[in-house]
């Protein structure tokens, strides 16, 4: 984003409230939204990507040694990829602990 | 099309304006009392006299929501409803203001159930009074035919950029056969060239719109629809004052007859005021020192072309066409007080709603509201409202 969305005013905006600049969505750190986050246990992991193909928002990422992990700057910690794990290597833990 | 005057069905000449505005698409779905104008279009459309899209679609929620399509790809669009229709557009004909699209509609006005009713009065444009189209009230024939090009005009200014809805009284003048003086081809285009928007949705050059918005943006967004409208204003009277120089009719915000030396006015919006104008004729030559003020811009309010036009008269009767359930009364009258609220020189105003869902009002009834009205303003009965011929 040109400037952080808390500082625009209304007379910079374009008309009709326009998004013109592409693929802003990543400056919108969705992470902050979270209580729990998903931790992979590497070793059970069969590296299927369920949890690729189910993310809602796209931050699973695979991993170079081929497993998968979140991109904890965008993951919600909403659960579903926990949830769809056909293997359940994917656990829930709260962020605080 | 030659320069010629004709008889014809005002929603025959409603469509061939727009043929004449050259549009490029048209969605709408018919109902009663816009249906003619549909037709009349497709018409021209399926013999090869416009080249445009007629997409006939499935409900007016669809209809809307094609237009905001098509508009967003910088295509001159057009489409018309009434009551019923309207209500179930509501959702996308807000979204289309917001996302401040050059729209066109011809709106025929006609009330909303229940009861079921076809007839005319305005409550269904209330009902949309706030989503931030620009509303225009026509009067007669060749006011609906002259308008749909002054919308088109006002709303692709690159200042503007909202969409304008033309409002005109169902069946009164949908279905009416008047004498109206069609423009050529070459006026029209010369007055509506071609628009360009700033930003449309195009592969070559990726955009959003209609995006989700936090609460960090959304009061800015929101100021900037309402100076858009505010600032829409000169450009409205503009586009106005230059159809009036090549045509020969002039319109205002604010339209007055007979009231330089009035005491009092009635007040009207839409097609009532050419019978107002007659009654008021009857009334001067008895003596009574009354004028007739017709609010014609609707949306953005006029408020101090109104109050200029007012400020020193002893009272006006406000005429509504719509109830405004559990408020103050009707929906001009209660902007027309809270115009003058605290002004010097103020009139005070007596509220009549009638003509609901086609209840003729007479040229009769038109003289009793105006009489008791006057009567009622000098004894300072001034709240709320009279439903006029109300049984009971």
């Amino acid at each position: 984003m040109a400037k952080p969305m808390e500082q625009i005013k209304w007379q910079e905006l374009e008309v009709g409230s326009v998004v013109v600049e592409v693929g802003n969505a990543l400056e919108y750190e969705t992470g902050t939204w979270r209580s729990e986050k998903p931790v992979v246990n590497k070793t059970q992991c069969i590296k299927c990507g369920v949890c690729w193909l189910f993310c809602p928002d796209a931050c699973i990422v695979k991993a170079p040694e081929g497993h998968f992990e979140a991109n904890l700057t965008y993951c919600k910690g909403c659960g579903i990829c926990a949830k769809e794990c056909p293997v359940g290597c994917i656990t829930m833990t709260g962020e605080e602990e | 099309m030659a320069k010629v005057r004709k008889g014809i069905e005002v929603s025959i000449a409603m469509a061939d304006a727009v043929a004449q505005a050259n549009v490029d698409v048209i969605a709408a779905y018919p109902i009663t009392p816009q249906t003619h104008i549909v037709e009349h279009l497709a018409e021209i459309v399926a013999n090869g006299e416009l080249d445009a899209e007629f997409v006939p679609v499935d409900s007016e929620h669809s209809a809307m929501s094609v237009c905001c399509g098509s508009a967003a790809v910088g295509a001159r669009t057009f489409t018309s409803t009434s009551s019923q229709g309207l209500a179930l557009m509501a959702e996308i004909f807000i979204i289309s203001a917001a996302m401040r699209l050059p729209i066109v509609m011809a709106l025929a006005n006609r009330s909303l159930s229940s009861p079921l009713s076809i007839w005319n009065d305005h409550t269904d444009t209330m009902l949309v009074r706030d989503a931030g189209w620009i509303h225009i009230f026509v009067e007669n024939g060749q006011e609906s035919y002259d308008n749909i090009f002054t919308a088109f005009r006002i709303a692709e200014d690159p200042e503007v950029m909202l969409p304008v809805a033309v409002n005109f009284d169902g069946f009164i003048l949908t279905h009416m056969i008047e004498p109206i003086e069609y423009e050529d081809d070459e006026t029209i285009a010369a007055y509506l060239p071609k628009f360009q928007m700033k930003n449309t949705l195009h592969p070559d050059h990726p955009v959003s719109m209609g995006c989700f918005g936090m609460p960090e943006i959304y009061t800015e967004a929101q100021m900037q629809r309402e100076s858009a409208i505010r600032e829409s204003y000169p450009v409205i009277l503009k586009a106005w004052d230059e159809w009036g120089k090549l045509t020969g009719r002039h319109y205002r915000p604010v339209e007055t007859y007979r009231t330089e030396d009035a005491d009092y006015c009635i007040v009207t919006m839409g097609s009532y005021g050419e019978t107002a104008m007659e009654v008021v004729d009857s009334l001067r030559q008895e003596g009574e020192k009354v004028g007739v003020v017709k609010i014609r811009l609707w949306r953005p309010f006029p408020n101090e072309e109104f109050c200029r036009a007012v400020l020193g008269k002893k009272s006006l009767v406000v005429l509504d066409r719509a109830i405004s359930f559990g408020g103050p009364g009707g929906p001009v009258a209660s902007e027309l007080r809270s115009a003058l609220y605290q002004k010097e020189g103020a009139p005070v105003i007596v509220n009549t709603v009638a003509g609901l869902a086609g209840r003729d009002v007479s040229r009769n009834d038109f003289r009793k509201i105006i009489l008791e009205g006057k009567a009622k303003a000098q004894r300072g009965e001034t709240e709320g409202f009279d439903l006029y011929g109300l049984r009971g």
